[in-house]
């Protein structure tokens, strides 16, 4: 069923949105409870995307929207119809390259995660801070990702891993 | 010919697993699909004590979409005794049984599983189950029952007691010129780790399971599987290539298993349960210890006396233990030495281990009494230390493997610059800020056990090494894969490290920092066997160039078998191979502990932690702008790895010093902060800079000489944070978290 | 998460119509505190009305000031270059809460209409009049180091929890809504209200009133402001105490002064009186002392909170020392002007 402006659908019923994910367009039913996360990994198998709270509050989950970063736990999915959605798995995508994002390369390089379940929310959200452009100095950064809790206390080194894209001039 | 590799054993090298994880193809418990798979969800316990009197599940099961509510009126039968559910790590006691009956043992306690066809009806049909209780009075708080307190009859195992006390610690005490004798207490800490625990259960048609579980070490869930629902080993597979972090939570199977389990035999179906983030409060905990020191000196400094008393919260179903008091006595020089460990019963869940289990309350205690016996003393925090420097572990009466501690004092005062403090509280400055300097002493078990590996080494010059430990994010991966590397002479490239599966050789839960030691031993061995193998065939050729050379006169690089001293003499491994009639040479090994080592030499860690906070006393808000954490545990594989390992550490202590803090509303018996957003971890906003340092030590308890890392890290840091409030700000704080509310007050 | 109707509204007047027609609708947009509130069975809608499509969602001139769409995400209005010039105290009071992604989805009327961060309120095991009226008050003799100071009754002393709030506060902004009965304005100081004996109303607006905008005076007080906030972490955490603060000076002495706390009442607190205290007084630390003494005077601290009132004591000194001097926190760099 299709979405039509002003007319109630049922609870129960399923809904039919198109969502442009990792640069496919996807024509998708969802059910109007679906969020955006438990669609990506119950319904898509992209599981890349992590719940870690479900609750908006360790940014495991962050995904990118129509380029901005958000919770993907806390957004539903019938009301992102038509949106552009990026995961960890499309982000390399974003840089052009078939190999990795130079962010996915620098947290390799400096050992930026450890148990690795945060990384893909670190990850997009570092995409989206540099999409931003409001975090240069690691104060700013650090500030900017704090929405993105590392329970392995990868910090430090993550810091390191976006100042180094950062001042390498790549972008997302 | 390529030329020749430094060997990778103690260079930095990159995750071997980064690629799959910052890709997101690295795939968790919870992530597994399977064909028809049904989702669980929990019902949580409203109460802490008591018995559930009607449980109606009739709204839940009307929901279309919804298969099954599992209560303990409906629940299929499991084994009946103890014995059969207790897990390899498990403490002394009857362990928790989900759904088992009406009885309520903690707040949050699984009450029904509610098994739909997706994972929002089983959520939304969990909100339909209907509760009552007969509620009765909880008791959570230690400080209320711990007049209760009792030394635990049964002995957890691998735990040790605190030794005899020696000498006469109390009279000591009474008569020594220089007294500190204070209480200290951290608040209950829970683990956290991203991940939430999930179980995906995959019915494989004929009674056979294969299971994804959320655990440290697969082998202990397979166990604990057969034990409980009567399984065989061979119709139980558990595997859990990656965990998204696990700090102890991990350690032994929580409940999560045993419902999806439970759900997927009933049902003949797969079932996935995972835990909500609320639910990851309900479950293994770093507990609440109450802890008295009693310092008693000369003027000088020197210990005459030492006691150190611990009554720990615990469960009123389990005995857990961990070593809390015999730091003390392990880190000082003492004559007369009285050390107490007791427990008593709350109504929580078992406590378990977390990363440093004891170490991390036991040391707060110490070397924050430590570092107030240098000011009652008036001498330098680190002159006290070297003052009162144990040469032997008193609690076993044995020299130390290796204790290169003085290098970590020495190392770690240089580069963060120690020298320039003014030891006077409240003498350094900075703007509206006063600056804190302050240090601490860490120290943890080095182990090792008894782990098997395996190895395949294939003729197109493929080595495939692994057993069923986990890696935890500790690195794993990585430096099993520079080891067996190295012994056969191949490029990391060429081997494969598999984890995780029980179909792999048996070994340990990967905690206790022992890993390393463990593993990589066994890997080592497995891989020297497939040398000798190889190099056997290679000396069996007609004409070979190792004719009459001896194994220990070979070395193994580049694929190939060369004389160690005319390296013109050589063999490659597939030539061999080809010679000997295979193409695939298969083996396992087992390694543990020296026997004979142990017996004679104590095995520990040490570390060296300097802090530096920047304080608003006006307005209470203290920032950890600097640590530096100077470690002494034995050869390091991998600098990366390991040295992440102990920021993970420093940053987990941080935590502990300012803010990781289970509030509980004792009259509810409830955590009220169950979630991420108000249980407050540290974000990237409070972590400034880090160093951390590795002292040289040699080491001689395994081959490798690693001592192990995974939480070394974190002992100590939160009495260094402390102590570098007391420094800034003069004020002694002696209950964790440091909060605004304790700067101000 | 219950089950729920999901309507997609193309205008206001079909937004307005599809929530009075529905059983307990509720609107949804960022969606950042709703759906939390949902999966914690908190919230239990019957029906949802999507409003992310309505044209709300600019940030206009109108008569020397600006007008922000309810809709204006708050990192939009952050970092909006009019808002960071005219009205910084708007700008870093925003940049302090939450993180990048909420910021992100998070919108302007959401953010006024975001519930308690109470525990009890966000636990169903547990009583809460908010939650559920005459079930009790958890927080009052229980875990209430969080919990409200100022305004508090014995149904509730939960606390709002926006950083954005206090600042329209102390800038006396504006809110503009309709509904059935047509369109009004409500001053921010009128718009969330004191528990009493209704805790479970946050704020005057009708269930069926929907924000159309915020609308700022003119007067942004770009020269003397600042948001401080005080916090259980560096970052990402709710305020225990914190405070807006904007003044106007002519040379040393107080021409014009405004400051709202958050974390410590049931919505942004001000003080009048208080504030007069602060007229034509010089800018110094006795002047702030005075002003700030007045206020804590009238604090009702509660078993674990006491430390607040100190607190708020000391935010406040601090606040108007930082505004006058021209030296407001920076929302980066954690060391406190």
């Amino acid at each position: 069923m299709l979405i039509e402006s002003g007319s109630p659908i049922a609870a129960d019923t399923k809904v039919e949105i198109g969502l442009t994910i990792n640069g496919e367009a996807r024509r998708l039913q969802v059910a109007p409870w679906t969020t955006l996360l438990d669609l990506l990994r119950e319904q898509l198998d992209l599981t890349g995307t992590k719940k870690g709270c479900d609750h908006g509050q360790c940014g495991a989950c962050t995904v990118l929207v129509n380029g901005t970063r958000v919770n993907s736990c806390l957004a539903l999915a019938v009301m992102k119809d038509g949106a552009e959605i990026t995961t960890v798995e499309g982000l390399a995508k974003l840089s052009g390259g078939n190999g990795l994002h130079p962010l996915q390369e620098a947290f390799v390089e400096h050992d930026a995660f450890q148990c690795g379940y945060c990384t893909p929310g670190q990850l997009c959200s570092a995409a989206g801070v540099l999409a931003e452009g409001h975090a240069r100095t690691r104060d700013e950064i650090r500030e900017a990702m704090s929405g993105n809790i590392c329970r392995c206390g990868a910090y430090t080194n993550i810091v390191d891993a976006i100042e180094d894209v950062i001042q390498s001039g790549a972008q997302g | 010919m390529a030329s020749s590799p430094e060997p990778y054993f103690g260079t930095a090298r990159s995750r071997v697993d980064g690629p799959a994880k910052v890709t997101g193809q690295a795939k968790y418990a919870g992530e597994f699909e399977a064909r028809d798979l049904a989702h669980g969800y929990v019902v949580s316990s409203g109460i802490t004590r008591g018995k559930i009197a009607v449980i109606d599940t009739a709204e839940a099961e009307a929901v279309p979409g919804v298969i099954k509510v599992l209560t303990h009126e409906n629940r299929p039968r499991t084994a009946w005794l103890d014995y059969n559910y207790q897990d390899a790590v498990a403490p002394p006691g009857s362990p928790f049984r989900a759904l088992y009956d009406d009885k309520i043992h903690f707040s949050g306690q699984p009450v029904a599983l509610v098994v739909a066809e997706d994972f929002e009806t089983a959520r939304y049909a969990a909100s339909l189950v209907k509760l009552s209780y007969e509620a009765e009075e909880p008791e959570t708080d230690v400080a209320r029952k711990r007049d209760l307190s009792y030394t635990p009859p049964m002995k957890r195992a691998g735990i040790k007691p605190p030794p005899k006390p020696w000498g006469d610690a109390d009279a000591a005490f009474d008569g020594a010129p220089v007294k500190v004798q204070q209480e200290y207490r951290h608040a209950i800490e829970f683990h956290n780790p991203m991940e939430p625990h999930a179980s995906t259960v995959i019915w494989e048609g004929d009674g056979r399971l294969t299971v994804y579980d959320k655990i440290q070490g697969v082998s202990n869930s397979q166990g604990y599987l057969t034990g409980v629902f009567g399984l065989k080993k061979d119709e139980v597979r558990v595997l859990n290539p990656y965990l998204g972090g696990g700090f102890g939570s991990g350690l032994r199977p929580q409940y999560q298993l045993f419902l999806a389990v439970m759900a997927a035999r009933e049902l003949e179906r797969s079932v996935r349960v995972t835990l909500t983030r609320d639910q990851m409060f309900t479950f293994t905990h770093r507990p609440d210890v109450l802890q008295t020191v009693s310092l008693g000196a000369g003027p000088d400094g020197a210990l005459q006396a030492l006691r150190h008393d611990a009554v720990s919260g615990t469960s009123r179903y389990e005995d857990y233990q961990e070593v809390v008091v015999n730091w003390s006595a392990i880190l000082y020089r003492c004559e007369n030495v009285a050390l107490t460990y007791k427990l008593t019963h709350l109504d929580l869940p078992t406590p378990g281990d977390m990363r440093a289990p004891g170490a991390v309350t036991g040391v707060f205690a110490l070397e924050t009494a430590m570092d107030e016996l240098a000011y009652a003393t008036g001498q330098d925090p680190i002159a006290l230390r070297l003052k009162n420097y144990s040469e032997r572990d008193q609690t076993e009466d044995k020299p130390f493997g290796s204790k290169e501690l003085r290098a970590c004092f020495a190392e770690g005062a240089e580069r963060f610059g120690w020298s320039k403090r003014t030891p006077e509280p409240r003498s350094m400055r900075e703007g509206k800020e006063l600056v804190g300097w302050g240090m601490a002493t860490g120290v943890w078990e080095s182990l090792m056990q008894q782990s098997s590996a395996q190895a395949t080494l294939t003729a197109d010059g493929k080595l495939v090494v692994g057993n069923s430990t986990g890696d935890i994010g500790t690195g794993t991966y990585t430096i099993l894969t520079q080891i067996a590397a190295d012994a056969l002479g191949l490029r990391m490239e060429d081997v494969t490290t598999k984890l995780g599966d029980t179909a792999l050789a048996e070994a340990p839960v990967a905690g206790g920092s022992w890993t390393a030691a463990s593993s990589g031993t066994a890997v080592m061995k497995a891989c020297r066997t497939i040398a000798n193998q190889v190099f056997t065939m290679a000396r069996r050729m007609d004409h070979s160039p190792l004719a009459n050379v001896d194994f220990d006169r070979v070395v193994f690089r580049d694929g190939r078998i060369a004389v160690a001293d005319d390296p013109t003499r050589s063999v490659s491994l597939a030539e061999a191979m080809k010679a000997g009639g295979v193409d695939r040479v298969e083996a396992t090994e087992s390694a543990g502990p020296d026997s004979s080592h142990q017996k004679e030499f104590s095995a520990y860690t040490h570390s060296a932690i300097f802090a530096e906070v920047k304080i608003d006393e006006e307005l209470g808000q203290v920032r950890v702008t600097r640590v530096v954490s100077a470690i002494a545990a034995g050869k390091v594989i991998n600098p990366k790895t390991a040295r992440s390992q102990i920021l993970g550490g420093v940053v987990m202590g941080i935590g502990g010093a300012l803010e990781e803090e289970a509030m509980l509303d004792h009259r509810l018996g409830r955590v009220m902060n169950h979630n991420l957003g108000e249980y407050h971890v540290p974000v990237h906003a409070d972590i400034y800079d880090i160093d951390v340092i590795f002292v040289d030590e040699v080491d001689k308890a395994n081959p490798m000489g690693v001592k192990g890392l995974g939480e070394i890290g974190i002992v100590g840091t939160m009495a260094a944070v402390a102590n570098a409030v007391f420094h800034a700000t003069g004020k002694r704080i002696r209950e964790l978290p440091i909060t605004i509310d304790k700067i101000i007050g | 998460m219950n089950r729920f109707d999901y309507v997609r509204a193309g205008t206001v007047e079909e937004a307005v119509q599809a929530v009075a027609s529905g059983a307990n609708a509720r609107f949804i947009a960022g969606g950042t505190n709703l759906v939390d509130l949902m999966k914690y069975n908190v919230e239990r809608p019957g029906r949802l009305v999507d409003i992310t499509r309505l044209p709300l969602d600019r940030i206009e001139e109108r008569d020397g000031a600006l007008r922000i769409g309810a809709l204006a995400t708050n990192a939009a209005v952050a970092y909006d270059e009019r808002v960071k010039d005219r009205y910084p105290v708007l700008s870093s009071a925003i940049l302090a809460g939450a993180t990048g992604q909420l910021r992100n989805a998070a919108t302007t009327g959401g953010n006024l209409l975001q519930r308690t961060r109470c525990y009890y309120f966000y636990d169903e095991g547990t009583p809460c009049n908010k939650r559920l009226p005459g079930s009790g008050c958890g927080a009052i003799g229980g875990v209430n180091r969080i919990h409200a100071i100022f305004g508090t009754s014995d149904k509730c002393i939960a606390t709002h929890p926006s950083d954005m709030c206090v600042a329209l506060a102390a800038l006396e902004a504006t809110v503009r809504v309709t509904g059935p009965s047509g369109e009004r304005t409500i001053p921010l100081a009128e718009f969330h209200r004191l528990p009493g004996d209704e805790p479970e109303r946050d704020t005057t607006l009708s269930a069926d009133e929907i924000v159309l905008s915020v609308d700022l005076p003119a007067e942004g007080f770009a020269g003397h402001y600042t948001y401080l906030k005080l916090r259980d972490r560096l970052s990402y955490a709710f305020a225990l105490v914190s405070v807006a603060a904007v003044m106007e000076l002519d040379g040393q002495t107080i021409k014009a002064a405004r400051f709202a706390l958050g974390g410590v009442a049931h919505k942004p607190w001000r003080n009048p009186e208080a504030e007069g205290l602060l007229l034509g007084k010089p800018a110094t630390r006795e002047t702030f002392a005075a002003a700030a003494d007045r206020v804590v005077s009238e604090a009702t601290p509660h078993s674990e909170n006491g430390f607040k009132v100190e607190l708020a004591r000391r935010a406040i000194v601090r606040a108007l020392e930082q505004a006058a001097a021209g030296t407001p926190q920076s929302q980066t760099d954690k060391r406190i002007a």
